[in-house]
């Protein structure tokens, strides 16, 4: 494995079916991300991440690299302009891990190069988006609008 | 939330007092301030130029690893500890409404290019 550059971790009191459900349906995604992750998730497909408004503008690109639900979902990430220059994806782990009742999400964000636009994306993007989703998941409601 | 999950949930969700004890210590928050210097580090990187014991530096991270504000990987023998800002987020979302967040985050845009981006 390569040396991480991110690992966030939260604690989600909702079965690992509707964390992972909540990672990979767009319909999901859409009310605490604001975007729709769409993809089969079989490995080698290709996956996007596109805005929930009327203009379905894609933002991230990328390929499955393994899936194995509930529990890993592993997936290269990129800006669309970068989706054939595979040395610029960079790669995200979702491990999701049941403790004591509830689920403990993991994100693992590597491959990034050091203060490049994706790198200064993502510090800011994946703490607001995993408050949004414990919000969701355990609450009902996700966070006002994220973007 | 069903009961089942509900009393698991009290378990392992980080007691807001407990998380602000944990910042409210100098020496874990420097800890903390490396990590954002630099994340990934070992308990020997995380020591060296530190005015502290191994064993101190070691019981301040795992105080905030009982928190969730340390994440560990093991990579062969080492273990790499992460800034995990996740429970701070969470924090921040319980006082701040949508609108004021835009305009803090003007607020702060603005002081950063004042003061330049030194937080100090």
């Amino acid at each position: 494995m390569d040396k991480p550059e991110f690992v966030y971790v939260t604690y989600i009191a909702a079965p690992p079916e509707k964390v992972w459900d909540a990672l990979i349906k767009p319909e999901a995604t859409a009310k605490y991300w604001q975007h729709e992750n769409v993809s089969d998730w079989k490995p080698g497909s290709r996956w996007e991440h596109r805005s929930s408004e009327k203009d379905r503008t894609v933002r991230l690109v990328g390929k499955v690299v393994e899936s194995s639900p509930p529990r890993r979902l592993v997936l290269t990430w990129a800006f669309p302009a970068d989706e054939a220059r595979p040395e610029k994806h960079t790669r995200v782990t979702f491990e999701i891990v049941p403790v004591g009742g509830v689920v403990r999400l993991t994100v693992t964000h590597d491959r990034l190069e050091p203060g490049s636009e994706m790198d200064r994306g993502i510090r800011e993007g994946w703490p607001k988006v995993l408050s949004s989703l414990k919000s969701l998941l355990e609450t009902g409601s996700a966070l006002p609008k994220l973007w | 939330m069903t009961g089942k999950y509900l009393l698991a949930y009290s378990r392992a969700s980080v007691d807001i007092d407990r998380l602000l004890r944990a910042i409210a210590n100098p020496a874990r928050r420097r800890l903390l301030d490396r990590l954002r210097a630099r994340n990934g580090q070992t308990l020997a990187e995380l020591c060296r130029h530190l005015d502290m014991t191994r064993q101190a530096v070691s019981q301040h991270l795992e105080r905030l690893e009982e928190v969730n504000l340390v994440t560990t990987v093991r990579r062969g023998r080492e273990k790499l500890h992460y800034l995990n800002p996740v429970p701070i987020h969470e924090i921040y979302e319980r006082w701040i409404e949508k609108y004021e967040r835009q305009r803090l985050e003007a607020l702060r845009d603005l002081r950063k290019r004042l003061e330049g981006e030194d937080d100090g």
